[in-house]
């Protein structure tokens, strides 16, 4: 294949990739109430957004979610990943490696179908989850969200200079100093990444949170997606460019955080 | 040997993360398994237990495995089935295609561009699949802004149909999962021993020939990773067949949704489920098994 060949084909999957998003930003602030026809600047969109109330609970609902979510995400991420570098050998490895790599692969429509089934069991059986809710989307989202937080995490911890641990032991630390003092610190960008992928990834979840939401509680995702289902509104074009910003905000400024810290 | 080895923190490194796995993933699994044997009925839930007591307190188990009679028998389930299965390996291909010589060049080229080149392909990843997915219905729909362009060039003086039919969905499929073909086939390309290909070129071969028989050989576990990465997911896909689709399109995620939210058929949406398990089993277990020798190579 020739060089310019090569290149018009990475144009076009850079063009492909962005384009869309891009064309969403741009009529987001389309006066038109066709989503397609120019009318002109506005941010009446925006405005209205805000007068949303049920938008504006599905967004809380899950911004608490997605907190919870990563935050647990990422201890339980951190364990694993400590788990498979640092003890090469133990009883159920394989298993452990298989139950960590599944859920990166595994289709929203079982995960989901199978937790409301533990979910509706465990009721019966033991009473709680009394309802569906917070609680039971947080649980879900935990569980794919820590293999994808395990997967970043591992990275790091493989590239993570063992001499450094050493030192500080034989400097007298003992082995809980030597983990917050050393490991912990030259783990924090790795951990915020983390943190911020599950963060994203529940905000973005739609099928595993329909299946094991209650009545009652209504996620971002499934705000939007009812919201289309309905036809394509300028208001969603509206918030979709909010979150893209957040987004952009926010890896601007991990990767401003993290920059210093990289050796 | 470094910290936490203490058996207090290997235990809780271990034990914990595998116990919620266990707990929420597997256990999960043997749930739905036992579900898709039971019987619809009409309640809450809506399913009746496989176990009973009878009257002489006699433990009844009964397997029904109608559910899975109706999947064999009715045409709907196979050809969903079948087309899930074509969808995701043509829309894989077609992502092979585009990603590995992003992969290539991202790979090949200087510092400087491959760090601005890899961000973006990393970035797509934090933006929302759900609304990436939407933004296509604006594109694609017959008053849209691809018909717009291609009316006014006046290439085309009808819109064309392209939202709810098989193309929205490859488009949509190839669109979302580009990102998970290219990033495996780039760590892979990138670690190439560049001396394989100067020895090569030494030696006389052509470029041409140099890449078909040393670059894309060794590249072979990217391209498995990667197109296992979008070929599984892609078979159960909900999202993009449901709002880029059309009736032609009927794909198995989408037909479980369908039995589980409007006909309120659990069972039968369990039997699906499994059903899908099973078929991705192999694929799954061959791209673990390249991790395991990934991870062999690098210990």
């Amino acid at each position: 294949m020739t060089r310019p060949a090569l290149f018009a084909i990475v144009a076009f999957g850079y063009a492909f990739l962005y384009i869309p998003v891009m064309l969403l930003v741009v009529y987001s602030f389309n006066a038109s109430k066709l989503v397609t026809v120019w009318g002109g600047f506005s941010l009446k969109w925006y405005g209205e957004l805000l007068g949303n109330e049920s938008l504006l609970n599905a967004a809380w609902l899950s911004l608490r979610i997605a907190t919870i979510n990563a935050t647990f995400a990422v201890l339980f991420g951190t364990l694993a990943a400590f788990a498979l570098n640092r003890y090469r050998r133990f009883r159920g490895r394989t298993g452990f490696e298989l139950l960590l790599t599944a859920p990166l692969v595994m289709p929203d429509v079982i995960i989901g179908l199978s937790l409301l089934l533990l979910f509706v069991s465990m009721q019966q059986l033991l009473g709680w989850p009394a309802g569906r809710g917070l609680t039971t989307i947080g649980i879900a989202h935990i569980t794919f969200s820590l293999a994808y937080a395990a997967v970043v995490i591992r990275a790091r911890i493989s590239q993570l200079d063992p001499q450094l641990e050493e030192a500080a032991m034989d400097l007298g630390a003992r082995p809980f100093t030597v983990f917050t003092r050393i490991t912990l610190p030259l783990l924090t960008p790795a951990l915020l990444s983390a943190w911020l992928l599950a963060f994203t990834l529940s905000l973005d979840d739609l099928v595993i949170a329909s299946f094991v939401s209650g009545p009652g509680s209504t996620t971002l995702p499934m705000w939007i997606y009812s919201s289309v289902r309905l036809g394509v509104t300028p208001e969603v074009n509206a918030l979709a460019t909010l979150m893209l910003a957040f987004v952009a905000i926010v890896v601007v400024l991990a990767a401003r955080l993290r920059t210093p810290g990289q050796a | 040997m470094s910290v936490a080895t203490g058996s207090w923190g290997r235990r809780l490194a271990i034990g914990l993360p595998y116990l919620w796995l266990t707990l929420f993933f597997l256990l999960p699994f043997l749930i739905v398994l036992k579900i898709s044997l039971s019987e619809p009925v009409l309640g809450q839930p809506p399913y009746l237990p496989l176990s009973s007591l009878a009257d002489d307190s006699t433990l009844q188990i009964r397997l029904n495995l109608g559910n899975y009679a109706l999947l064999a028998e009715d045409d709907l389930y196979l050809d969903a089935f079948i087309n899930s299965l074509r969808v995701a390996a043509i829309s894989t291909l077609i992502c092979l295609l585009i990603g590995y010589p992003m992969a290539y060049v991202i790979a090949t080229v200087r510092e400087r561009w491959r760090h601005i080149l890899l961000l973006m392909i990393i970035l797509p990843f934090w933006t929302s699949f759900l609304i990436r997915v939407y933004a296509w219905i604006g594109i694609l729909k017959p008053q849209g802004m691809l018909n717009n362009l291609l009316l006014t060039l006046g290439v085309i003086d009808q819109p064309l149909a392209i939202l709810h039919t098989q193309l929205a969905v490859y488009i949509g499929i190839v669109y979302s999962y580009l990102p998970f073909m290219v990033l495996p086939l780039y760590a892979n390309l990138a670690r190439l021993d560049k001396t394989l290909l100067e020895a090569a070129a030494d030696l006389g071969a052509r470029p041409a020939t140099a890449f078909m028989r040393i670059t894309l050989p060794l590249s072979l576990p990217g391209i498995i990773a990667g197109s296992m990465l979008v070929f599984i997911p892609a078979v159960g896909e909900f999202v993009i067949p449901d709002l880029l689709g059309g009736p032609d399109s009927l794909m198995v995620g989408k037909l479980m949704w369908t039995e589980f939210f409007a006909n309120k058929d659990w069972p039968l949406a369990s039997a699906l489920a499994i059903a899908m398990l099973v078929l991705l089993v192999v694929p799954f277990v061959a791209m673990q098994r390249l991790h395991q020798r990934f991870d062999e190579d690098a210990a």
